[in-house]
């Protein structure tokens, strides 16, 4: 690890004016991935600004039964929050899906949606990486792909976004408060995660300095009928090969009324499938229609060496949670 | 810097390197062995003790971050020599072969029968809103943070498992 100043943040606006003046300072909070990413030398900030005892560590209800959660809220907590596990279970069952018990109760909702790729090549400073060195190439396009993109990625990056919590977020349409230099700023957690393209060193659209403060839930009551199903090499502590968040709404004639649909272990960023929510509203919510959605989200499936498994296997975890969710509804 | 850790009841006052971890400043700092070192990577639970009363792996935690912070390593659960049931019913289960890991396996465990007692659902809960009955299945997906290379895992299950009651 390289020699870096620490200093405790009194206030959020304080937090922001000491990072923002500095290129090489970074915020701590839970700090689960970034002290891992000191030691490997993937990350060697100068400065850190702790931001651990500063942001706000609530859960409030917002007008119309959204929720706020402060961006300090920890994993386990956010998980066991009763509102959160009756009307938008699958956010609980995603983030109970994610790390371990001592590891979700480090872990900050903010820090959470900022977690870096698990890609092998990334983690390794001896290896080339666009993500973590621009420019020095990308080792995983022709190495080990297992893990990596089918969907979005570009000729400088196949990474895929490791978080379970911002897939069943971005099902909910959630929404990012950012504090930044020039005040605060609401941002759409679709438009918070970005695709690789030819900058993969930037994984969000947040500029240096900005710092996320809470996240808003809207009120949904579609997602009190929702579910995370994740698949993965073990039946616990593993990152996702493919995980997705499904609500759904049927009518009383058997049609799909509504329905949101997000990914996850598919791109660079949390996989909002709007191209298979389009092809199953007004459906009628059988087995034929969830596969129909499935091939519509995934026609444009890009696999590469030893991922190609991950095609059939979105479609069947999508069936399959769209069928375990109506059935129980009939 | 300088910093304060308490310690299993003790005001423990160091300076550190801003680098420093929890687990480093405990065991090189202060002489605590207690928690143990292996994978530093947040992936075994070797480390884990209980901060605030609650089980965190100390390896990915940075000691300047934890000014102040209540610290109960597995040595401090048994003032005096009297063990904590946890630790009780590992012995009474053979619940360990070369011991490691065990230290972070049993604050694992007390936190874990804490947060459970608190009604927190996990992955394998099938119904979220119900109360927690934690049978084989609860309790090894609640201690997946704790990897034991001797595999000696039936038997911590079934130490954990007396003592969930």
């Amino acid at each position: 690890m390289k020699p870096c100043d620490y200093a405790r943040a009194d206030d959020a606006g304080g937090a922001v004016a000491a990072v923002a003046a500095r290129p090489g300072a970074a915020y701590l909070a839970g700090g689960t991935n970034l002290v891992d990413h000191m030691k490997l030398g993937v990350q060697s900030p100068d400065l850190l600004v702790d931001v651990s005892r500063t942001l706000p560590a609530a859960i409030e209800e917002l007008p119309g039964r959204g929720l706020r959660i402060g961006a300090g809220v920890r994993n386990a907590d956010l998980a066991a929050d009763m509102r959160v596990r009756e009307f938008y279970p699958a956010l609980a069952q995603a983030l109970l899906s994610g790390a371990s018990g001592q590891l979700r109760n480090l872990a900050t909702t903010g820090g959470n949606l900022l977690q870096r790729t698990r890609c092998s090549y990334f983690r390794d400073p001896t290896t080339p990486c666009n993500k973590r060195e621009p420019g020095s190439g990308c080792s995983a396009r022709e190495g080990y792909t297992r893990y990596h993109a089918i969907l979005g990625a570009s000729e400088h990056c196949v990474a895929t976004n490791p978080s379970d919590m911002a897939v069943a977020m971005l099902a909910f349409d959630a929404v990012v408060r950012v504090l930044g230099p020039n005040g605060e700023r609401e941002i759409a957690l679709s438009d918070l995660h970005r695709l690789p393209g030819d900058a993969p060193d930037r994984d969000t659209t947040l500029a240096h300095g900005e710092l996320i403060t809470a996240v808003n839930l809207p009120g949904l009551p579609i997602a009190a009928r929702s579910a995370y199903r994740k698949v993965r090499d073990r039946a616990s502590f593993a990152f996702a090969l493919v995980s997705v968040a499904v609500a759904v709404d049927v009518s009383q004639g058997g049609d799909v009324d509504e329905v949101r649909i997000a990914f996850g272990g598919l791109a660079h960023k949390p996989w909002r499938a709007t191209r298979a929510e389009d092809a199953l509203r007004g459906q009628p919510a059988t087995e034929a229609a969830f596969r129909a959605a499935a091939h519509a989200e995934l026609a444009d499936a890009q696999p590469l060496r030893d991922n190609a498994f991950k095609i059939p296997m979105a479609t069947n975890v999508l069936v399959a949670t769209l069928r375990d969710l109506t059935s129980t509804e009939a | 810097m300088d910093i304060t850790l308490h310690v299993d009841g003790e005001p423990r006052a160091l300076s550190i390197d801003t680098r420093t971890t929890v687990l480093d400043a405990l065991r090189e700092h202060l002489g605590v062995s207690s928690p143990k070192k292996a994978c530093d990577q947040g992936q075994c639970g070797a480390c884990t003790v209980l901060v605030d009363g609650r089980r965190v792996t100390t390896c990915l935690s940075l000691a300047v971050a934890h000014d102040g912070a209540e610290i109960t390593t597995a040595d401090g659960l048994a003032p005096g020599g009297d063990l904590h049931p946890v630790q009780q019913a590992f012995i009474d289960h053979d619940a360990f072969q070369c011991g490691y890991c065990t230290p972070g396996q049993i604050c694992s465990a007390v936190g874990m029968l804490d947060e459970a007692r608190g009604g927190a659902p996990s992955h394998v809960t099938a119904d979220l809103c119900a109360p927690v009955v934690l049978d084989e299945d609860e309790i090894r997906e609640r201690m997946s943070g704790n990897l034991c290379r001797c595999g000696a895992y039936v038997n911590i299950v079934a130490a954990i498992g007396e003592v969930a009651g």
